[in-house]
């Protein structure tokens, strides 16, 4: 009798979480839409845009190359991509088929999923920035010491964590069939208005007082900044990024409980 | 142990305008068999929904096991087959069955979950490639995996042909001959006769009957009396008969009888005129559904 007392009545937490990450992650990566556009695309955008002039000066004098310029973007444009598409639509889809409900039926509490899907997409978009890097490195011979790259890592992966908050925002905003088209319409023109494919220096004046305010133009600094362009102050973008991050997140929140409402009350 | 399964007291569901569930109360006790029973839209999937804590009475409560159904407690002691609700379709069979496992602190191995569903060749299969039968028994081993005390099927046999049907449900009679406790909605009045020692009826957001097959059928068992009249039939001739349902239209007249010979007796003592008269042994399903109007209207 004891031993029927001394049972567990939940399901221990870890297992759980690294099961559902595992299972995200395959789903993910099965999806040849997905998993293609992710990694290969940012490796792709450098072939064309990067590589012709990977080794000239970003500008006259300066010591960072176009090729490492664009290095660095590509690895924010790739990371940002993932939470934004991967998150956002692959959410949007599993409820307009439904998956939802199942779940709700489960003792899987609801932080382990996100939890899962958070993580499964960090693990995508590490392996578009380890691709990128070798791609960079191997036809671009772009070249950066140890502590570039570990910065550079550092700062794509942890400015992806508030673009976490904007797909899941956008996962329960967008309906299904619409999802896809939503976030392509904001993501592309904002990675291009934050100056990711070309200086800002190049772009239209309206663009360029725009930029300020994007949160890819400040992650932008920080990772321009660890390949070596001369930044003055990166606290401000920090703080901006973290501002951002908290902002998606509440955002994402308020979405998921409207959601929750609309189909659980 | 002790105590009920599940409880729903007094429970209220109001979407806008709709009373989807009106001041229902029931028990379900362990071991229990039970099916809902009901037409489309009676609020069988709705109070399914209560049980479960998918959705917050508007009134009354809902208990599993005395636990708010909520609790990941009761969840993990449940087994839940839902209509219309979907899965991921780029997992493969085992691996889906696998991570529900991981779900509940006591789980059945995953091929014992898979194999008791009768999915055992489509371990491998992604779950987007089978058929409609087959995602039927992928969502029944996803109910089993974590080995539940209770079952809530909700409608399971949709989308299955006769055949796969009638095996499915002699599967779900097995479990439930074992001990476990089994919550099952249907509209068809056969799968209830065949499997629950007890039905409830479920019409209009209300229960309307609560007993044991033997006795719902009793209740419907009669026979179809069709019959034309040369004039549009008068209410008034009709009236007074032992029916438990009517229809009238125009020169049609429908009704339906546990006694036919005496109801015939007064017809045409009553001196009605009748063509193409036709007495028939009544098909379950259509007298059920003549009952639960009967029942809202009287």
């Amino acid at each position: 009798m004891s031993a029927v007392a001394a049972r567990p009545s939940t399901a221990p937490l870890w297992p759980m979480l690294s099961r559902q990450t595992y299972a995200e992650f395959i789903k993910l990566i099965r999806v040849p839409a997905f998993s293609v556009t992710s990694i290969v695309l940012p490796s792709m955008f450098y072939a064309f845009i990067g590589l012709g002039s990977a080794k000239e000066p970003l500008f006259p004098g300066a010591q960072v190359t176009f090729g490492q310029y664009f290095l660095a973007s590509m690895a924010l444009y790739g990371v940002a991509n993932v939470m934004v598409l991967g998150f956002g639509i692959s959410l949007a889809n599993e409820r307009g088929q439904k998956q939802d409900l199942l779940m709700k039926s489960t003792p899987l509490p609801a932080p382990v999923y996100f939890a899962a899907k958070a993580l499964s997409a960090l693990a995508v978009a590490f392996i578009a920035i380890v691709v990128l890097s070798i791609f960079a490195s191997i036809a671009g011979g772009v070249q950066l010491g140890a502590s570039q790259w570990l910065t550079l890592f550092g700062r794509a992966m942890l400015c992806s964590i508030p673009f976490i908050g904007l797909g899941f925002a956008l996962g329960y905003l967008a309906g299904p069939n619409s999802a896809p088209a939503v976030t392509n319409l904001i993501y592309l023109p904002t990675a291009f208005a934050s100056g990711l494919f070309f200086p800002l220096q190049l772009l239209p004046r309206f663009l360029q007082d725009i930029a300020p305010y994007l949160p890819l133009y400040r992650a932008a600094h920080l990772v321009w900044n660890s390949v070596g362009v001369p930044e003055n102050d990166l606290s401000a973008d920090w703080l901006y990024m973290a501002g951002y991050g908290v902002g998606f997140f509440l955002l994402a929140l308020w979405a998921y409980r409207r959601d929750q409402g609309k189909k659980f009350n | 142990m002790g105590g009920p399964a599940v409880e729903l007291s007094g429970a209220s569901k109001r979407y806008g305008d709709v009373l989807a569930v009106d001041d229902v109360s029931l028990t379900i006790n362990p071991g229990e068999l039970v099916a809902m029973l009901g037409p489309n839209g009676a609020g069988k999937t709705t109070s399914i929904h209560l049980m479960l804590g998918m959705r917050n009475p508007t009134s009354g409560k809902a208990r599993l096991f005395g636990l708010d159904p909520k609790d990941l407690k009761a969840r993990s002691r449940i087994g839940v087959m839902l209509q219309e609700s979907g899965v991921p379709g780029m997992l493969r069979v085992e691996e889906l069955v696998g991570l529900f496992c991981s779900y509940y602190p006591h789980p059945l191995p995953a091929t014992q979950a898979i194999a008791m569903a009768g999915l055992g060749e489509k371990a491998k299969t992604l779950v987007k490639d089978l058929s409609g039968g087959q995602h039927q028994r992928l969502y029944l081993a996803l109910a089993l995996c974590g080995d539940p005390e209770v079952l809530f099927l909700d409608e399971p046999t949709v989308g299955m042909d006769v055949e796969g049907r009638r095996r499915f449900i002699q599967e779900i009679g097995d479990l439930g001959a074992r001990g476990r406790t089994i919550v099952l909605t249907t509209h068809y009045l056969e799968e209830a006769d065949q499997l629950a020692r007890r039905v409830i009826v479920i019409d209009r957001g209300h229960v309307i009957a609560d007993s044991s097959p033997a006795q719902i059928k009793a209740r419907v068992a009669g026979k179809r009396v069709t019959f034309t009249t040369p004039q549009p039939a008068d209410e008034h001739l009709l009236a007074g008969l032992p029916l438990s349902s009517l229809q009238v239209e125009d020169h049609r007249v429908r009704l339906l009888t546990n006694e036919p010979e005496a109801v015939l007796r007064e017809l045409f003592r009553r001196g009605l005129e009748m063509r193409d008269l036709e007495v028939a042994g009544a098909d379950l399903e259509e007298a059920f559904v003549a009952m639960t109007r009967h029942e809202v209207s009287a």
